[in-house]
């Protein structure tokens, strides 16, 4: 079995997805169909790459807000660059709300490199100019 | 009382204001920004989740993030701007009258002003229950803010009354910090946000959506110590014997948002049935010079689109200042717009005859959700645009951007009508017309 496939399968029989790719919103399944994965119900092609996508390696940004020290408000609005797995969601907000940052700050600024070796940074969501 | 005299008001600096102050500035305009928050901005910065953007920037952001990029370019522009500064009046010769701490009352005259003081949450009506108001009880905006800005959780078990965007968000929010999100009770029989939250938000973490439910009873005196729901029929009445009980200590309200416009009735501008002013195709109000864009207008679910309407409204806005200000006013050949078939509303209310050729922005929303449906323009009988969608909810504003010949329309046309048809049924009107 090539390594694809191996990542290919299904941990349920049967799976629904809805896509959120339009806003029609159609109900894309996937099926063990004779240990292949079957996917059908999707509108258009960029819903099955989502569903794909969905299946076998879900991924969000995620947005949270870090402690800033001397900042015009208390907290900073952060994100990471890029969409990271979605079992690490949980974790990684953990490690942000123990973590302080010091102002000034500008949007854009890496706050965090490397969060959890997923290689992928922090970043700050504005500016966080000094208490005056 | 300080006097001032400029060319182009601004009130309001969330997108709305940025957008159409940074395009007057452009157009040559001598503009000022009146905001009473103490920064820049607006609601989008407290919407620190993603999504922003991708119309125009054609990139993912997140509210802050695309804000911020509006905010630099006002700055750089040198656009004037009073913070902690609340407008009270506006008269209808465009004198404002608004107030701060540092300089206390200021009158100012504007030539032409651009209203976009965004919109605010309803709560009224939202739990129509007597008995006690324990503390507890937040629109789902005040929870943002106070999560996303101040750094403070208001609770710990929230139960969330409506589907709309902001409530959705919440509660994606605050079960990634650690709190603990009971349901999300909405008393329709579908959801009033995007399914894009519906599914991100409370899908991925199994917050149980309960349809045709509503809140009933608030438990707790000093604090909420739970709720009472029950199930509702068609017509929203409550069905005996469905009651069920959730301990919670939070409730938010998440049952929309209307146009906030007690300056705009003031200053004599009327409004139409979304609660936003009446405004023809440049975006001016039924008073000369008084433009209005952003969520005051018409509460927009994506921010590009505010964005877009605000441009449009800072550039007719710079025109009317060059073109027309101080000088006779030209009757308007005014062609109403009404909202038909399934049409909850539609922006603009009126179309300038003279505009007909070029290109028009249509914002709708439908009444109900439907399949397979035909966006048509009508003068009286006959079909003038046509376009065929596949699926429409109230929750995602539709646009229709078209010209049109000045062949297909009667120099006499005073109304166009625009309604969302089921495909079968206008093959039926087809057969009998
Ligand atoms: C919670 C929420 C989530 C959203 N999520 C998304 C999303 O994911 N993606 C997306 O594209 N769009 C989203 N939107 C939509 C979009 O961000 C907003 O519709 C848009 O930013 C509204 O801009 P606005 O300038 O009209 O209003 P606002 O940003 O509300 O700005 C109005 C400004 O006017 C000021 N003001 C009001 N009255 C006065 C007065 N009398 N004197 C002086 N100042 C005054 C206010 O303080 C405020 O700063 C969301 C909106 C909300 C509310
Ligand atoms: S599958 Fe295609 S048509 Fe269906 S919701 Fe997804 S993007 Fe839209």
């Amino acid at each position: 079995m090539s390594e694809s496939s191996k990542k290919d399968k299904l941990s349920e029989d049967k799976k629904v997805i809805r896509c959120i790719v339009c806003p029609t919103g159609c109900e894309i399944t996937a099926e063990n169909v004779d240990g292949e994965v079957k996917i059908i119900g999707f509108g258009c092609k960029r819903g099955e790459e989502y569903a794909k996508e969905e299946l076998f390696e879900p991924k969000r940004i995620v947005t949270a807000t870090m402690r800033v020290e001397d900042g015009f408000l208390p907290i900073i609005p952060v994100r990471t660059e890029k969409p990271i797995p979605k079992e690490s969601v949980f974790e990684i907000i953990n490690e942000l709300s123990s973590i302080k940052v010091k102002a000034p700050i500008k949007v854009g600024d890496i706050l965090v490199e490397n969060i959890h070796n997923l290689e992928v940074n922090v970043i700050a969501s504005r500016d966080m100019p000094i208490k005056t | 009382m300080k006097s001032l005299d400029i060319d182009i008001a601004v009130i309001g600096a969330g997108s709305a204001g940025l957008g159409a102050a940074i395009e007057a500035k452009k157009q040559g305009m001598d503009v000022l920004i009146l905001e009473r928050n103490d920064e820049l901005g607006g609601i989008t910065l407290q919407c620190i989740h993603n999504g922003f953007g991708l119309k125009i920037f054609k990139e993912d952001l997140t509210g802050p993030e695309y804000i911020q990029r509006f905010i630099d370019e006002a700055k750089e522009l040198k656009i004037p701007y009073k913070l902690d500064t609340m407008v009270i009046e506006i008269t209808e010769d465009k004198e404002i009258y608004a107030v701060n701490k540092k300089e206390g009352f200021l009158r100012i005259k504007a030539k032409a002003i651009i209203l976009s003081m965004g919109c605010r949450e309803k709560t009224r009506g939202a739990i129509n229950i007597p008995g006690f108001r324990p503390a507890g009880i937040y629109t789902a905006g005040q929870a943002q803010r106070f999560v996303n800005i101040e750094g403070y959780i208001p609770g710990k078990t929230f139960v969330i009354l409506g589907s709309g965007d902001i409530g959705m968000i919440m509660a994606r929010r605050l079960t990634w910090l650690g709190c603990e999100v009971k349901a999300v009770v909405e008393i329709k029989s579908y959801v009033s946000g995007l399914i894009r939250n519906q599914v991100q938000c409370l899908e991925d973490y199994n917050i149980p959506l309960i349809l045709n439910h509503t809140i009933t009873k608030i438990h707790g005196k000093e604090r909420v110590e739970g709720v009472t729901i029950s199930s509702v029929d068609q017509n929203w009445d409550r069905i005996v014997d469905s009651d069920q009980y959730i301990e919670c200590d939070s409730i938010l309200l998440s049952v929309g948002l209307v146009p906030e416009n007690e300056l705009t009735t003031k200053a004599g501008a009327e409004l139409s049935n979304n609660g936003g002013p009446i405004v023809d195709d440049n975006l001016e109000t039924i008073m000369d010079g008084i433009f209005a864009c952003g969520n005051v207008l018409q509460v927009h679910d994506l921010v590009d689109n505010v964005s877009e309407e605000a441009k449009r409204a800072g550039k007719n806005a710079a025109i009317y200042v060059k073109e027309r200000y101080g000088k006779e006013q030209i009757k308007k050949d005014h062609i109403k717009i009404i909202p038909g078939i399934n049409v909850g509303y539609v922006k603009p209310d009126y179309v300038n005859f003279s505009n007909l050729e070029n290109l028009l922005h249509f914002h709708l929303r439908v009444k109900e959700p439907d399949r397979d449906v035909i966006i048509v323009i009508k003068e009286v009988n006959k079909i003038v645009y046509q376009r065929v969608r596949s699926f429409v909810i109230p929750s995602e504003m539709i646009e229709v951007r078209t010209k049109f010949k000045l062949e297909i329309i009667s120099p006499n046309c005073r109304e166009l009508k625009i309604e969302v048809l089921p495909v079968s049924l206008l093959e039926v009107l087809d057969e009998v017309g």
